[in-house]
């Protein structure tokens, strides 16, 4: 990896862009308990970031801060070049960010299409009016939209559970509606919150290749968290490693395995 | 045997997102059209008007806009008779303020001014959920009827207390008023269930309903997806209170012709029409008819059954009505929870595979 101002090659190949999403000195207190302490990183352009630590490190906390659902008491997050207001989760998600959860957050009782379709609420135009009416802009804004999500369930090969609701699919399958609802979105930065938790390993396989995938087709941004080190040191391009609250680590995957800290973090310290 | 998508390929999105994707739902629906305006207004007689269809379309149009609240966004709501109050109120008002204008008119901008009561009502749900918020309409189901009952510029200053609607014209013929003739009622409310039922579905396939149904079945999800929960819960709130503000300006002006707000717009009016969603199902616009249907046509059928076929006294009758109903809601419940609908759902898949289920 060679470094530069506005970006690196991979080792693979793949360039990375300038800085997209910047985390600078972030604090996040509940009351006394502090989870997250004074953490900086930044996330680049078309890079595939990973953040691993071990339980109760802070990563869904963080996930959370840039999300819009915690809003941290010092620290700035900068955005394409500015600083981001404080902000409600529907704003952020207009900007281009997405996300999927680490328990599943579909919405049950609504078919697989109609999940998708959701993820694309931040591209419809039409007003209630219109839609009421179903008349000219309505349907054709919903035929336009539904080419799109067409697209994405393609993709992701749920073709054939289209129009099954969701709450009748099994776990796996359901990780990966999620991941089609918030790709539908067609987000510049996607976070996924442990997307193989609870898999086996022929569909962690089949998530990491999405992954790849969902990044080298599309171009976007991911910043992921996972626990099974070996799909985050083949997928990612760079890691941070928070430990209670604290960063760690921030390097490739080679660097922080070799680092010291991180070693001493995952598999504890002798104290002589 | 002809029920079937087989051979019936779709290969356009408008096509397969249509409301009838199966053929024969379609002429079904256009037949039920058909004699529904075509039939029944030449052969309905007062009694047919009175006891069964017209209370069944006004309460099909409530139920449709509780069931966008309830059933679609998730909120649960006491309020209904409180905004149908709403409705009849803003109606006369009009009627008798404008009385020029179109009783048509004055029947959708009763809904609209309801709509507006409604954001109001509405706006708790920004902060409380569940039974919470059912208590807080219920609260505005109470303070509406105080409302009504105690401003006498509400009921123009009239004796009694109550209103009454005046006689008005659409081309010619009564529609309010005490010289309505059955067909003349039974035809307005007609279509006006018919352009509720059209602009309910609609609504609820398209983006809004999208995000109404999101943030009824996870509403952290539907924030992180970029909806905007204020805006989600206060249209779902106008939607409905729209609807409902309809169904109650007809029951004032089309179908009792003089209230008293009490009465005709008490608490049982919100949970009639509230058992009529659940019995009916939630989320679903053919609930709404269905369990309007159930709840206005079991008392009738029970009465005829009992009185004129057992020839039971009347009084005995009525009381054991109460109880037949309040058991067969219950049964019904325990057999079915998701509703008429479901059942009806359940129906269509065997038809499907009818007579091959194999």
């Amino acid at each position: 990896m060679k470094d530069m101002a506005d970006g690196y090659i991979t080792e693979d190949g793949r360039k990375i862009g300038g800085v997209m999403m910047e985390m600078k000195n972030i604090t996040l207190r509940f009351g006394g308990v502090v989870a997250i302490k004074d953490i900086s990183f930044d996330i680049r352009e078309g890079e595939i970031r990973a953040i691993i630590g071990p339980n109760g490190a802070g990563k869904s906390s963080m996930l959370n801060v840039i999300s819009g659902f915690y809003h941290p008491q010092e620290g700035e997050v900068w955005f394409h070049g500015s600083k981001r207001p404080s902000m409600k989760p529907y704003q952020v998600a207009q900007q281009g960010i997405a996300r999927t959860f680490q328990n599943i957050a579909l919405f049950e009782g609504m078919t697989v299409l109609d999940n998708v379709m959701t993820g694309r609420l931040t591209h419809m135009k039409t007003n209630m009016l219109q839609q009421a009416l179903w008349w000219g802009k309505a349907q054709a804004e919903e035929t336009a939209q539904r080419e799109k999500v067409e697209k994405i369930i393609d993709f992701l090969e749920i073709q054939h559970i289209r129009k099954t609701p969701v709450g009748r699919l099994p776990y796996g399958l359901k990780k990966r509606v999620e991941l089609a609802r918030a790709l539908a979105a067609e987000p510049k930065l996607l976070l996924l919150d442990e997307p193989m938790a609870g898999m086996n390993v022929e569909e962690k396989e089949d998530m990491s290749r999405f992954i790849l995938d969902v990044n080298d087709e599309f171009g976007t941004t991911i910043a992921l968290i996972e626990h099974d080190m070996g799909v985050v040191m083949d997928l990612s391009d760079r890691v941070v490693v928070m430990d209670y609250g604290k960063k760690i680590g921030d390097g490739t995957p080679d660097e922080v395995r070799n680092n010291q800290d991180v070693i001493d973090a995952y598999l504890g310290v002798a104290h002589d | 045997m002809f029920y079937r998508e087989a051979g019936d390929f779709k290969t356009s999105y408008v096509d397969d997102s249509q409301t009838f994707p199966i053929a024969f739902d379609r002429y079904r629906y256009y037949f039920v059209l058909v004699i529904a305006f075509g039939i029944i207004p030449f052969i309905i007689n007062d009694y047919w008007a009175n006891a069964v269809m017209v209370p069944f379309l006004i309460y099909a149009i409530a139920a449709i806009g509780l069931n966008i609240l309830t059933g679609y966004c998730g909120q649960v709501s006491l309020g209904t008779g409180g905004f149908m109050a709403v409705g009849g109120y803003a109606c006369y008002k009009l009627m008798t303020a404008f009385p020029d204008v179109s009783i048509m008119i004055h029947l959708l901008l009763a809904g609209f001014i309801t709509a507006g009561v409604g954001v109001l009502f509405g706006l708790p749900s920004l902060r409380i959920k569940g039974f919470y918020l059912a208590v807080a309409t219920l609260a505005a189901q109470f303070f509406l009827v105080w409302l009504f009952n105690k401003v006498p510029w509400f009921y123009n200053y009239s004796a009694s207390g109550q209103i009454s609607a005046p006689e008005r014209f659409v081309f010619g013929v009564p529609v309010t008023g005490p010289n309505v003739e059955a067909w003349a009622k039974y035809t307005v409310c007609l279509i006006f269930v018919t352009g509720c039922a059209w602009l309910a579905r609609n609504l609820t396939r398209g983006t809004i309903g999208r995000s109404w149904m999101a943030i009824r079945d996870m509403d952290i999800a539907a924030e992180i997806i970029g909806v905007n929960p204020l805006k989600a819960k206060l249209t779902a709130f106008a939607v409905s209170s729209f609807f409902i503000g309809i169904a109650g300006a007809l029951l004032f002006a089309v179908y009792l012709g003089a209230v008293e707000v009490g009465e005709a717009y008490g608490i049982n009016k919100s949970f009639l029409v509230l058992f009529m969603i659940i019995i009916g199902g939630l989320g679903s616009i053919f609930g709404a008819f269905a369990g309007a249907a159930f709840m206005v046509l079991l008392p009738v059928l029970l009465k005829n059954v009992l009185v004129g076929g057992l020839g039971w006294d009347t009084a005995l009758a009525t009381h054991f009505e109460f109880v037949i109903v309040g058991a067969l809601i219950i049964i019904f419940l325990i057999a079915e929870p998701h509703g008429l609908a479901q059942l009806w759902k359940l129906a269509k898949e065997k038809l499907r595979l009818w007579p091959f289920p194999h």
